[in-house]
Order: structure tokens, then sequence, then C-alpha cells
């Protein structure tokens, strides 16, 4: 499997980078190599193993369905590169 | 008196209780130390005032005399650990100006037990590679240096390891995910240790690959991992992969005894093209431990060489997922935006200028190997793969191997620059010996053990079975003592 321009750009997009268009062929370039890199997986014989999830068997742990937390507005707001009336801003999203 | 800053955590413990110096004396000689090594670039976000107020409080506390062992110890923190009002950026631009309204677990433990900060220390960014020169600050130097040139002090916790190895801290916190707390320490002649997965909380620690991610110790003994590691280790209901395990007395294990205890000598570890030194330092190591009264045995762990390309599968995967919350909208950077740019383009413009190129080229493969149509192929495969390795170290513990002897690195520190222009295929190649731990969830440490021809410090991982951290470092302690590894960098800068 080859990355074309046109994939890695699209790529790009998925993962909301922008990229220059003239840039796209190096980047489909050192993608192609990495993937090169993955296809050694093809060899391993894979039938009837289970994906791994996690290290240890263990059961997500469960707590009382209460609030624990809460009230904090404002030291969530704090970084905020643009915070207005309580809220998060960006541009407009809705014409 | 002077270089109290050279000392190792259990000898400052021992002075301070006995009220040699105090911790404001201690912190000061760090404070000195760190200002005087403003080349080696480790120390990036310098909190003076705040380690001379903890190490005021650290005093009174052991005054009191009953201050747990890392009371009054100066300590440097890996950038990535979100503390409370200083900058925690990851080393990376989208982060610029970011100050945590919170502190990570790993860092509230440390400071209950009276432990001192001195600063955050550099890294790659988002804790992405393996030579320290991806993070924003610039890279970092190693302080070990034999010609002109500058070598790297490895990654990703390399500002670490560059401060533990120049005395500029007594320890630091590091991270591990592929390789990151043990190359770095290999390449600068300490001693780095990643838990058992879950041993740590990875609550407030900045996120790369949540299944493969664990903190630990750098120091410059192992009887330091093991007092450090106490003092980070916890059970955190905020971290869902906490496991419920009490801690136990890590320091408490090194007895010294290794007696009957089976070393196995994996042989899909002997890499072609490795150097002869690297091996022969290797065959050494094992007679160290045969010589204390170990068994070494041959083992095979047939899946090693797939743990690399499944690694660089899944790790890039999380990310992807981990590191879409940088968005120019809660915290970190936002980019300057053009008239009519919408939502989409403030995405893509701030996250093109906030991540640097090994960032972004993970972040698109992940997220290229999730994309419909190659979940299949590249992901869910990875993930059955990654059983396969972790079935291999199982069946090796489950014939009686209490723990395994390799190579921490393929090589010793490399020149700054040196890599650059490459394929970015052969930089994965530092984590050769050191990913399948990862992959696997296994406790792995690296111990210096010998210098080769250019004087450059080399180091040996032991791999032990999961939550045997204790016996893992007993092990250690008997191969760091045979091998009276006690080179220092000589000071140059």
């Amino acid at each position: 499997m080859a990355i074309t321009e046109d994939e890695a750009r699209k790529v790009a997009h998925l993962a909301r980078i922008a990229v220059k268009d003239a840039d796209l062929p190096a980047l489909a370039q050192e993608l192609n190599g990495i993937l090169h890199f993955m296809e050694q997986l093809n060899e391993v014989d894979v039938e009837g193993v289970e994906p791994m999830t996690g290290v240890e068997p263990m059961r997500l742990k469960r707590r009382q369905d209460i609030v624990t937390d809460g009230e904090m507005q404002a030291l969530i707001l704090k970084n905020a590169p643009d915070a207005r009336e309580g809220f998060f801003a960006v541009p407009k999203v809705v014409e | 008196m002077s270089d109290l800053n050279k000392l190792t955590i259990a000898a400052a413990r021992d002075g301070l209780r006995k009220g040699d110096f105090t911790s404001l004396e201690l912190t000061e000689a760090c404070l000195s130390a760190i200002e005087g090594a403003g080349v080696l670039n480790a120390f990036v976000h310098n909190t003076p005032e705040r380690a001379r107020q903890m190490a005021a409080a650290a005093d009174s506390r052991i005054a009191g005399g009953d201050a747990p062992a890392m009371c009054g110890i100066p300590l440097g923190i890996k950038d990535l650990f979100c503390t409370k009002d200083v900058p925690s950026q990851a080393a990376s631009r989208i982060l610029e100006g970011f100050l945590p309204q919170y502190e990570s677990t790993v860092t509230q433990n440390l400071w209950d037990a009276g432990a001192v900060m001195l600063g955050k220390l550099s890294m790659d960014e988002f804790a992405m590679g393996s030579s320290n020169e991806s993070a924003c600050y610039g890279p970092v130097v190693n302080p070990w240096k034999v010609d002109d040139r500058q070598l790297t002090p490895g990654g990703s916790s390399g500002g670490s390891a560059a401060a533990v190895a120049a005395d500029l801290c007594l320890a630091a916190t590091g991270t591990d995910t592929g390789g990151s707390i043990r190359q770095p320490a290999a390449f600068t002649g300490t001693v780095g240790l990643k838990p058992t997965y879950g041993r740590v909380s990875r609550w407030g620690v900045i996120a790369f690959a949540s299944s493969l991610d664990q903190a630990g110790p750098m120091t410059k003994s192992v009887r330091d991992a093991a007092i450090m590691l106490g003092a980070m280790a916890s059970v955190d209901p905020r971290d869902s992969t906490s496991a419920e395990r009490p801690v136990p007395d890590y320091e408490a294990a090194l007895t010294g005894d290794i007696r009957g205890k089976r070393i196995g000598i994996p042989r899909e570890y002997r890499m072609e093209g490795m150097s002869d030194e690297i091996d022969a330092l290797w065959h050494q190591a094992a007679e160290m431990l045969r010589d204390a009264g170990a068994e070494v045995v041959d083992i095979t762990l047939p899946h090693t060489k797939y743990a690399l390309p499944a690694y660089y599968v899944i790790a890039p995967a999380e990310a992807s997922s981990n590191l879409a919350r940088y968005d120019g909208v809660r915290y970190g950077r936002r980019a300057k935006l053009g008239a009519g740019d919408g939502v989409v383009e403030m995405y893509e413009k701030t996250r093109a200028e906030g991540f640097g190129p090994e960032v972004q080229r993970r972040v698109m493969i992940g997220t290229y190997v999730l994309s419909a149509g190659f979940y299949d192929a590249y992901y869910n495969r990875a993930r059955k793969v990654r059983a396969l390795i972790k079935r291999d170290f199982d069946q090796v513990f489950a014939d009686g191997i209490d723990a395994i002897l390799t190579p921490a690195t393929p090589s010793a520190a490399f020149g700054l620059g040196e890599m650059s222009g490459k394929d970015p295929v052969e930089m994965y190649l530092n984590d050769v010996f050191t990913v399948t731990v990862n992959l696997a969830g296994l406790p792995g440490i690296s111990v210096p053990v010998g210098l080769d021809r250019q004087g450059l410090p080399l180091g040996m991982q032991l791999i032990g079975r999961p939550w045997d951290e204790g016996g893992l470092l007993n092990l250690a302690q008997s191969l760091e003592s045979a091998a009276g590894f006690t080179a220092k960098p000589s000071r140059w800068w």
C-alpha cells in the first residue's frame, strides 16, 4: 500500500494539520517509508489471536455515580487563548 | 559544605537526618550547579524561590524527627508532568504559556513526601524522540564529552538524564513509552527504572500513548531508584489503569542476595551489526550475575523482531487520539487567523505551527492506521502481534525465569545532529531493546556497567516479572556493585 499525494493531503486534513501543497510529495514519501517498515507485521501468523487491549486482565474500576468535582469554571477557562463571558470563544462556526 | 549536589538520595537522606547539613544547603548547592550549567540546556523552567520554600518546610519536618526518605531531596521534574502554576509544556510550542491548575499525582506524591522541586527539565517534544533534539527549547547536551562533538543525552527524558549525570539535582522524574527513561539513562551513565504498567499513576502526566506510558525514577544509584519509586508509586482512583496493589518497601528488597535467581539471555536480542563492545559487555554482565550466585539461562523470545513495527503502529495511533485535544481552544497556543478563517482553519493552522515535524509525522501516521479501511490491516494486526510479544514473556516467566538481561541500547551516545536528515526509521532503531518491555507492560531498568573505547558509558537492561520491581532492583543492585561503575563526566561546562 503506497500513499499518494492525494492521500497524504487527506490524512493531513483528517489530522487537522495544515500542509502546503509543495510539501505533500515529501510527506507522502516519509509516510510510505514508515508504512513500509510496518509491513513486516504481515509476516506474523496472527490467526486466532485476540488483539491486546490492556496489559493486565482487569476490569475498569467502578465508583458511585455521584458528583465529585466541579464548580471551577474560572480555573478551566484560565488557560484559554480566548475566553468570553464564561465560555471558550472560537471563530464563527454557523453562518 | 561543598558539592552537596553530588550526593545520592540515600546519602543525603542520612546526612539530613543526622543534621550534617540542611535541605536548604542541599538545595542551594543544586541551584548554583544549575546556574553554572546553562550550556547543557537541561533545566528549562526554573523554580528557585519555590525550591527554597519547600526546602525550608522540609527542614522543619526533618527537625520534627519523622520525615520520610524523600524529605528535603531536591529533584528535577520532566516537562511532561503537570505542576500547578509552573509551565508544563511537553517541550512543545503548542503548550506555550500553559499553566496547569492542578498537580500530577506523581509530583503530588513526591511533594507530600517532602521532596523539593528545582524546576522543569527538557525532553523530546511530547516524549517522541530518542535524542532530545525535538524539544522546542533546543537540544539538551550530554555532560559526557570525549572529543569536540556535543553528544545527545538520549531521549525522550534527556533533560532528566543530563541533569542527574551532571549533578544538577539528586534525581529526576522521567517517563517511558518505548525506552524514554532507559535509553537516556544508558547514554549518561545513570540508573533509569520503568515500572510495571499501572504501578505509577498517569494522572496529570501529559499523555503520549496511554497503553504504554509509565513514569519512573532517574537516579545516581539503584538504591536511589528504589527509594524514589516508593514515593512515586501509589494506588490512584484518578487513573483507571492504576493497579490496586499496595506499594511495598522497595529499599528493603535490596538484600544483596541473588543466589538461585534465574536470568534469561534472549538470543533474539543479539542483533546483526551490534557493536562487539556491547556484546562483550553483555557477556561480562551475565558473568557478574553468575558470580553472585544467579543461574544464567539461554531463552527465546521469538516475536522480538516485530516489536518495533508493532510499536510504531500502536504508539502513533494512541498519540493521534491523545493529541487531538490540542486544538487552540482550551489551552496553549492558537495561531493567528486570517480574515474569513473558520474553526477548521483555526485547528489546522494552530496544529501546523504548534507541533514540530516528528510530532506531526506521528499524528498523521496514527491517523492513517486508524482510518477506515486500514484499521484492521495495521492497527488490529499490531495489537495482535503485541499479544504474541507479551505471550513470549509470559512463557519465559512461567518456565521459572526471574529476570532477563539485555543491552539497553545498540550504541553509546551519538553526536547531536548526526541523525538529522536520516530516515526517521533509523532513529526508531534506538528503541530496539526497550520497546518490547512497554508493549508487554513489564518493569525494566537500565544500569551503567562500563565505558566504551571512546570513554562513553554503556548500560545494561534487566527486565523483570510484572510487579516484581523489588526483585528486579535487587538484581540490578547486584549488577551495579559487581560492575563498580563510578565514572563521572569531567566538568567542561
